[in-house]
Formats: C-alpha cells, sequence, structure tokens
C-alpha cells in the first residue's frame, strides 16, 4: 500500500516509503524528525506548517507528501546559514520580540520570508495583508509586524552588500 | 559584572530554539514502540449510550487495545475532580457530578470522550474508530445558560435535575438594595458575555510512558502545571503513588488557561500505557481542541448601578447565569464566583455590591479559566455600567470615573478585596493624553465627512492576580495551595541553575526570572538557566495561570536567594577570617565592610563544595537552597484603556484604529516582554468584543464554530498597531514588587471596544449591541435603531 517518493529537503536527497494519504507536514515531521515544522489545525488556516516549495511558502498540511515528489522543500531547520547566525528574518524575530510561545513562529518566518521576496520593501498594511494565513494567539502581531519590517531592511541591505544566493528561495 | 538588569529589555534566551525549530513541544516527542492513541468523540449533545460493540476495531490493522468506560470502572479509575468546591446560598456544597475520563452509560456534551483506540498510527486508530458501533439513544440537549435553568429543560446530570450546580451569592444585599430605593438614577444592561474557545496554536498533546523495570510513569504533556497535574491524576483519579508519576510539561505552546486542567486524554493514555506496555502518544486535531478545550465565559448577566445627583456611585446589583458546561472542569466552580464578583468594585468606591450566580450545567464542552478568568467578565458589567450612567446623564466618560476613583491605599472593597496600591488618576491622566482624546472630535468629523462613524470608549479596570493567601481561599473552598516554590543551585565555579514550580508557555520566565536572579546576585544572564516544567526536577509548584509567575514565583526564588547571600555570607566570613556580621553582599562580591577584601560568589560556592577549608562543624557544604513562597494577597495590577474605532454604516464593518493602554504593572522587570503581554491580551481582547464566539446549535447541541472556518480569530490584518505605555506604584506586599501582566489586555479591551462602538453609534439611536459586534449586529442595530433616542455624552 506504501509509495515511494524521493525529493530535496534542506538541500538533502531524501527518499521513502509512505502511505499514500500521509501529508507533507507529517512525512516532515515524523519520516524526517524535522519537528520545527509545526501543526496548529485541520482545516490549512493557521499557517504554523509554512514551509518553502520550490521557493514558494505553502501550507504542508494542504500537500500530499506524494506531491511533493521531486521538488525542493526547505523548512525553518534548513534557513539557517551555514555560519550559524540566524537568518535576518530569525533575528529581527529575536530583536523585536516577534515571538511567545514559539509554536506559530517557524510557519510565521516561513511565510514572511516570502512576503519580503515578493514585497521587498513592505509597509504595516502589506505586512498585515501578507500574514493573514499565519495565526499567532500570543504576540497581538504587533512585534511582528515589526520584526518583518526590519528583517526587509536588514534583507535588502544584505543584497545590496552582497549577491550571494538567499538559502531559503 | 554590576551592570542593572532590572528593567531592561533583555532580549529573550529562548528565543533561539524557537526560531530555528529546535522547540520541544510535546508532540515532538516520539519515543521507541511508540503507539498512538485517538479517541472516539460523541456526536450527540446528549444521548444515553445503549451500547458499545468494539469487536471490529480490536480486530482492524495495526490495533493495539480498544478502551471504553467500562474497561475504566472495572479497574476502578475514578472520575476528574474539581478543585474548587463552591457553598451554595443555603450552606449546601455545589452538586458535584461524577466525570469519567470515558463516558459511562450517557454522553453529555458534542466530543465527550466515549472510547480510546490504540494502534501503531493514528491513521490506523482512526480507521478503527470508525469500525466501533456505538448503539446512542438521542435525548434532548440544552446549550444556552438561561435556557437550562428554565423549567423543564432536559437535565444533564441526575443529581442537578434543575441543571443547578449552585446558587452563590456575595456582598451586602440588604445595603444594596436600600441604597436602590434612594438613588437619583439607575443605570441597568442586560447583555451575554459571549462564550470563547481558548485556541492555543498548540494543540493539547500527551504522551505516555510505563516503564515495568521501575513501576513507574513518565508524561509528557502540554499543560501550564504539571504538579498540578500529577496530583490531581494520580490522588483523585488513577490511585497512583506521586513519586511514581512524572509528569513534564516541555516547551508548551501557549495556553492561556486551557492548558491548567486536567484532562481525559492524558489520564486515560497514562492509564493504558501499562494496560499495553508500551508509550502512547495522542495529539489533538484542531477539531477536537474546539470541541474538548475548556471552554471561557459564557454568562447572562442583569447589571445596575445606583447613582447620586453628583454622579458617586450609590450600589452595584448584579445577576449572573454562568454556563458551566456538561462536567465540571478543574477550577470551573471559582471562576464566576470568587473571581468574579470580588472584582466588582473596580476602580471605584461604589460603598455597596451584591452579586447573585447561578452556575449551570448544559450539553457543552466544560467552561473554565481562560485568559483573566472571571475578571474580564467582571470588569465588562463595570464598565459597560459606567459607560452608560455617563451617557444617560450626559457626564464625560473620563469625569465620571475621576468622580468615583478610589485615591486612597490600602483601601477595603465591600466585596472582600483590600486593595494594597494604585494611582487610578495617573493611568487614565496618560491614556487619555497618550490616546490623544484631545483630537477626537477633529477625527470624528474627517471620518463623518467620508461617511463613517468613529467613536471612543474607555475602560479602567483593575484585575487581582496571584491568588492568595492560601488559608484563606481555602475557607473559600480552594482545595489547593496557592503558593509557588524555587530553588536556586549555585553551582561549583559560579553560574546558577534555577528551578521554579511556575511555568512559561509563552511568557519569557527564562528571561526574566535570569533577570531577577542576575541582578540580585550581581552575575550576568547567560550564567543563571531556568528549570521548569519537569517535577523529576523541580520542587513542588503550582504552575502558571492568573497572571502570577513573578508575582509570587519570583518571590520564592527572591526568598531562594536571600538564603543563598546567608549561607555565602557565613561561608566567606569564614574564608575571610571576618565576622560574619561585618560580611556584605555587592554586586557578586561577599566583602569584608570597609576595606577591599573579598570573595566573589563563584569561589564561595568552590568553596561551598571542595570543602577543604570551611566550617564544616557548623556549616553544611553546598550553595543550593529553596524556598516556598506563600502571598499575604492578591496583586492588584490596574488600568485605563482608550479604544478608538470607525465604522462604516453601510456594511457594519467596524475597525479599530486606534488602541491605547496605560496599565499600572508595578515594578517591570523586562519591559519588552510585558509589552508583548500586553499586546497579546489585547488582542485576544479585541477579538471577544468584535470578532470571537462559540456557539452552539440550540436545538442538535452542535459546535457550530468549530474550525476556524467559523470560529474567527483575530488576524493580522484585524488590529492595529497598539499604543502601550505603563505608570508604577509598586505592589507592596512582594519581594520584587511586582503586579502581573498577562491578563490585562484581556481584561481592559472588551469593554473599552464595546464602549467606543456605543459611542460611535449612539448618534444613530444605538444604546445596545452584543459581543462580538460583528459587521452583522452592527449593520442590524443600525437598521434598527431610533436616532431620536440619542443622547449626547
Amino acid at each position: 500500500m506504501g509509495i515511494g517518493i524521493s525529493l530535496t529537503v534542506n538541500g538533502k536527497a531524501v527518499a521513502a516509503e509512505i502511505d499514500p494519504r500521509t501529508l507533507l507536514v507529517q512525512f516532515l515531521r515524523d519520516n524526517l524528525l524535522l519537528t520545527g515544522t509545526h501543526i496548529g489545525c485541520d482545516t490549512g488556516q493557521c499557517g504554523a506548517c509554512t514551509v518553502h516549495l520550490d521557493g514558494r511558502a505553502v501550507k504542508s498540511c494542504n500537500v500530499l507528501a506524494a506531491q511533493a515528489g521531486g521538488t525542493t522543500v526547505v523548512t525553518i531547520e534548513g534557513i539557517t546559514p551555514a555560519d550559524g547566525e540566524l537568518h535576518p528574518m530569525q533575528a529581527a524575530f529575536r530583536e523585536h520580540h516577534g515571538l511567545q510561545c514559539g509554536f506559530c513562529t517557524p510557519g510565521m518566518v516561513m511565510a514572511a520570508i516570502d512576503l519580503v521576496k515578493h514585497h521587498p520593501h513592505p509597509d504595516e498594511q502589506t505586512i498585515r495583508t501578507g500574514l493573514d494565513g499565519n495565526l499567532c494567539r500570543c504576540t497581538g502581531y504587533h512585534n511582528i509586524v515589526k520584526a518583518v519590517q526590519s528583517a526587509a531592511a536588514a534583507m535588502a541591505a544584505e543584497r545590496s552588500s552582497s549577491p550571494r544566493q538567499e538559502v531559503a528561495s | 559584572m554590576s551592570e542593572a538588569v532590572i528593567g531592561k529589555s533583555v532580549r529573550r534566551k529562548e528565543d533561539k530554539r524557537f526560531l530555528t525549530g529546535s522547540g520541544q513541544y510535546t508532540d515532538d516527542v516520539t519515543l521507541p514502540r511508540q503507539t498512538c492513541a485517538y479517541f472516539l468523540r460523541s456526536p450527540h449533545a446528549h444521548a444515553v449510550i445503549r451500547k458499545i460493540d468494539t469487536a471490529a476495531a480490536q480486530a482492524a490493522p495495526g490495533v493495539v487495545a480498544v478502551f471504553t468506560g467500562d474497561d475504566l470502572a472495572a479497574a476502578k479509575v475514578g472520575g476528574l475532580p474539581c478543585g474548587w468546591l463552591i457553598t451554595d446560598v443555603n450552606g449546601q456544597p455545589m452538586k458535584e457530578p461524577p466525570h469519567p475520563p470515558l463516558a459511562q452509560g450517557k454522553v453529555r456534551y458534542v466530543g465527550d470522550t466515549v472510547a480510546c483506540v490504540i494502534a501503531e498510527t493514528v491513521y490506523q486508530a482512526k480507521d478503527a474508530a470508525e469500525l466501533i458501533d456505538v448503539d446512542y439513544e438521542v435525548l434532548p440537549a440544552v446549550v444556552r445558560p438561561d435556557d437550562a435553568i428554565k423549567p423543564g429543560a432536559p437535565a444533564v446530570h441526575d443529581i442537578a435535575p434543575d441543571n443547578v450546580c449552585y446558587v452563590w451569592s456575595h456582598g451586602d444585599k440588604v445595603a444594596t438594595d436600600q441604597a436602590f430605593e434612594h438613588a437619583a438614577h439607575v443605570t441597568k444592561l442586560d447583555f451575554i458575555n459571549n462564550r470563547l474557545i481558548p485556541n492555543a496554536i498548540e494543540p493539547r498533546a500527551a504522551v505516555a510512558q510505563y516503564s515495568r523495570a521501575e513501576d513507574s510513569y513518565t508524561l509528557h504533556v502540554a499543560n501550564q502545571n504539571p504538579h498540578v497535574e500529577r496530583l490531581l491524576m494520580t490522588a483523585f483519579v488513577l490511585g497512583l503513588p506521586e513519586h511514581k508519576v512524572r509528569v513534564i510539561a516541555p516547551d508548551v505552546g501557549g495556553g492561556f488557561g486551557s492548558k491548567i486542567y486536567l484532562y481525559a486524554e492524558e489520564t486515560v493514555i497514562t492509564w493504558a500505557s501499562k494496560q499495553v506496555g508500551r508509550p502512547i502518544k495522542w495529539t489533538a486535531e484542531r477539531s477536537e481542541s474546539f470541541l474538548s478545550d475548556a471552554h471561557g465565559r459564557d454568562h447572562v448577566t442583569h447589571a445596575e448601578l445606583a447613582l447620586d445627583n453628583n454622579g458617586k456611585f450609590l450600589a452595584m446589583r448584579v445577576r449572573t447565569t454562568a454556563n458551566l458546561g456538561a462536567y465540571l472542569s478543574t477550577f470551573a466552580s471559582c471562576i464566576p464566583t470568587i473571581l468574579y464578583a470580588t472584582l466588582l468594585a473596580g476602580q471605584y468606591t461604589t460603598p455597596a455590591i451584591h452579586c447573585e450566580v447561578t452556575g449551570v450545567f448544559t450539553n457543552t464542552s466544560p467552561v473554565d479559566a481562560y485568559r483573566g478568568a472571571g475578571r474580564p467578565e467582571a470588569a465588562f458589567v463595570v464598565e459597560r455600567l459606567v459607560a452608560a450612567a455617563a451617557r444617560e446623564l450626559g457626564i464625560d466618560q473620563a469625569d465620571l470615573r475621576r468622580r468615583n476613583f478610589i485615591t486612597e491605599f490600602p483601601y477595603q472593597t465591600p466585596v472582600g478585596l483590600t486593595y494594597d496600591a494604585g494611582n487610578f488618576n495617573a493611568t487614565l491622566d496618560e491614556a487619555v493624553k497618550l490616546a490623544d482624546v484631545a483630537g477626537f472630535e477633529m477625527r470624528r468629523q474627517e471620518a463623518e465627512r467620508r461617511g463613517k462613524l468613529r467613536g471612543l470608549g474607555y475602560s479602567c479596570y483593575i484585575e487581582a492576580c496571584g491568588l492568595a493567601p492560601s488559608n484563606l481561599a481555602g475557607q473559600l473552598g480552594a482545595r489547593a495551595g496557592l503558593f509557588e516554590a524555587g530553588e536556586v543551585r549555585v553551582h561549583p565555579t559560579g553560574s546558577v541553575t534555577v528551578f521554579t514550580g511556575s511555568h512559561s508557555h509563552g511568557q519569557g520566565h527564562e528571561t526574566t526570572f535570569a533577570q531577577v536572579v542576575a541582578d540580585r546576585l550581581g552575575i550576568a544572564v547567560d550564567s543563571v538557566d531556568i528549570v521548569h516544567g519537569d517535577t523529576g526536577r523541580i520542587p513542588f509548584g503550582m504552575g502558571t495561570y492568573g497572571s502570577r509567575s513573578l508575582a509570587v514565583g519570583g518571590a520564592a526564588i527572591m526568598k531562594a536567594l536571600d538564603k543563598i547571600i546567608a549561607k555565602g555570607s557565613k561561608i566567606a566570613a569564614h574564608l575571610l577570617e571576618a565576622a560574619e556580621a561585618d560580611i556584605e553582599y555587592d554586586h557578586g562580591t561577599f566583602r569584608v565592610a570597609g576595606t577591599d577584601r573579598g570573595k566573589t560568589i563563584a569561589e564561595v560556592a568552590f568553596a561551598a563544595y571542595v570543602p577543604h577549608n570551611y566550617p564544616l562543624g557548623e556549616l553544611e557544604p553546598g550553595l543550593d537552597e529553596s524556598a516556598f513562597y506563600d502571598p499575604t494577597n492578591f496583586t492588584y495590577p490596574a488600568g485605563s484603556h482608550i479604544c478608538e474605532v470607525e465604522i462604516d454604516p453601510e456594511t457594519g464593518v467596524t475597525r479599530v484604529v486606534n488602541f491605547t493602554a496605560v496599565d499600572d504593572f508595578g515594578r517591570i522587570i523586562n519591559p519588552m516582554i510585558v509589552e508583548g503581554q500586553v499586546h497579546g491580551g489585547l488582542a485576544q481582547g479585541i477579538g471577544q468584543a468584535l470578532l470571537e464566539n462559540g456557539v452552539y446549535d440550540t436545538d442538535s447541541g452542535q459546535l457550530v464554530t468549530g474550525t476556524y472556518m467559523d470560529y474567527a480569530m483575530p488576524r493580522a490584518d484585524d488590529l492595529p498597531s497598539f499604543k502601550v505605555d505603563t505608570q508604577m506604584t509598586p505592589c507592596t506586599h512582594n519581594p520584587l514588587g511586582v503586579k502581573g501582566c498577562g491578563e490585562a489586555g484581556a481584561i481592559g479591551a472588551p469593554p473599552a471596544v464595546i464602549n467606543a462602538v456605543i459611542d460611535a453609534l449612539a448618534p444613530r439611536g444605538v444604546t445596545h449591541i452584543e459581543m462580538p459586534a460583528t459587521p452583522e449586529r452592527v449593520w442590524r442595530a443600525l437598521q434598527t435603531a431610533k436616532p431620536s433616542r440619542a443622547k449626547a455624552a
């Protein structure tokens, strides 16, 4: 009853035999033990499971693992640069207290990186609208907005000073 | 290291693991040979279980075991207990119906646990659960508290045929009634405090493991108070000795009250882990969270305020019917009573108050503490009454409040509390300034030109945090202590590990508590680690709820630190050949007063653990001290919140355009964390006022708002950025002078928002709106209102 899939996750080739109904988020958490990607709902609305799939932010509970065969997936564990520093978005969340319990945070960070990719200089409303698909129950979003604005500025500065590829996308 | 760390926005120690996906939440725990549990839940709000046939499920692929209520009864597993005994107006104990972890004979709400299937995978467990044949005889259900007490309503429990758990009252009825007789003006309101569903983003989860070798259990559980969980589960339900059960609440993804309680699921899998001889994991799906997490609020209230000719409050009279749900959750009984009626004085000198509360059973999920727990309900009563009175009398909203503020402390309220400190004028003055109330009229006119209605709403709330003292609470029916415990372990080379009984599930204890310790010991914040959430490591503590962690848990740590310094002084006196009385502790060094001779705490600690030159005859080795702290009083955070809304009369859509919160939390250790707590509370408070509503269908008893499609959680674009500031009057009775800040926003915001909505709609003749003030409700109110009834405020 299992089906075979192979894909690239955080730069590494992985292959597995899975139950066909396995969701991508379950595959990441249960097969690969990448538990940084969280499950907060069962209707595709909280965004805690957001990952990058072929460079796009997707809710990994809305993708069957089988559909992700042959793709490239980046999770929260895959965005920290090799030198061990935090990604500018992670650093900004810490600096601006954009997280409390931390449960929505990986999905929020992944969605925010994607948002800044499409809106390099977002204003407050763009951020609020752009993060509408990610629920946070702790922060009231105030500091998340500040963090994303600050990260966008840092990422723009980084782009202009060094043309290196972003790991996440 | 002597840099001040109190009052500094130190960035959080816990953030790196959360930001890199390295947190360890309960569902991230995977044990060898682990199985998965799935709970079959009742699809009916009220039904007799005639028969359960589990044979097909038992035989399904991957199934390890299937358990029902009969299995638990045969094993003499008890019911889930309630932690607070309320005594009714006739001196009788409240009705306490049994709450079996798996239903026995009857189901009482949609989501009630019926059977537990344990299988190799969660899919196999779910597939097998579908094969369980339950023969239900469906009964009529009742879901609203006011319906439940009507004659002829279906009885949820045989022991409470009228569905009344208790009728309880508080305050001086005679004095209150007399004051109303002589009042120049009486303001009356009827309203519902809407049912809320807590929705921590991490669903509840548990992993239970039984060790045959040690005959002991380890339970990982998403919980706010692991020792309370263990005590209730072992002593009251499973009959296990506490030392054989270790409860670990690891990283917990938000609680807001909903993870205080002992729930059926973790109880069943703990018991079952021994039966099946393998670890068991259970994680709620969000739909299950909606159905089975304890909900909050759900009051129906009639409230009256009596005033004299000068706008002085003479008396308040409140009648509330509180929905307790189908069973008594752990602290359900005390929320609409002890934590509600005692707060009805608010910030005012109202001399006579009487409140009567009828707690009722319904066919709904149990109702218990949710962020604020009784105090938001009380603040809503007080601040809606005050706002309505000001409007009716044509007195300025801020002015009427100022006329009635308590200005002298300590202040004994007529509802049992003694406020130790506060400055209500200061918070209101600052809020008025920060909210630019002076410029509101111009903004209102500008909005009007765009066809929009603007309104300004005030809320001057008070809350009581750090429920205490234990002996008084015991007299009021508490079945638990209310102290907190802390242990400070100075390691031989001077770094420090602190063990606290309180628990962080977002509040940032690992940082704030480290600041407290670093400040007292004069060492670096990075040299201090905080350990919480594991009964195998920490002293017996009561956990985190009611904004108590720093006021109670921090105080326990301060007491332990005092012991560390006292013992360190003795060791230093020996090492320095000085009199103990001459030793002073100053920024990490024990000094001989008036000299430059001293020993650092690291040197003293080393001497304590390598006691070669040590007064062994008089002093034990080691530098590790613990303390328990039982507060003498509550703390009383208070504040003024001002909300400005803009309403589109064509659609009824209400937007919060400005929200200002000026709070008095006493001394503040980490302003960044405190502001974050306020922001989160405001979001939940605004959510209650404008968006969130837990709705059961009155005929079928089905939860209508059972997903994020139907239950409107506040999202980023529903909220504004907030204006937040603080004023400071220190708490007088705890060593840190702190009061607690976790619930303030959820308490202050709902009345501020609704008062703003009414202010905006008043020119169109609207005087009342229920929460949540959805576009539909606002639009309907505008359609049916009569403009001529409007009065300027």
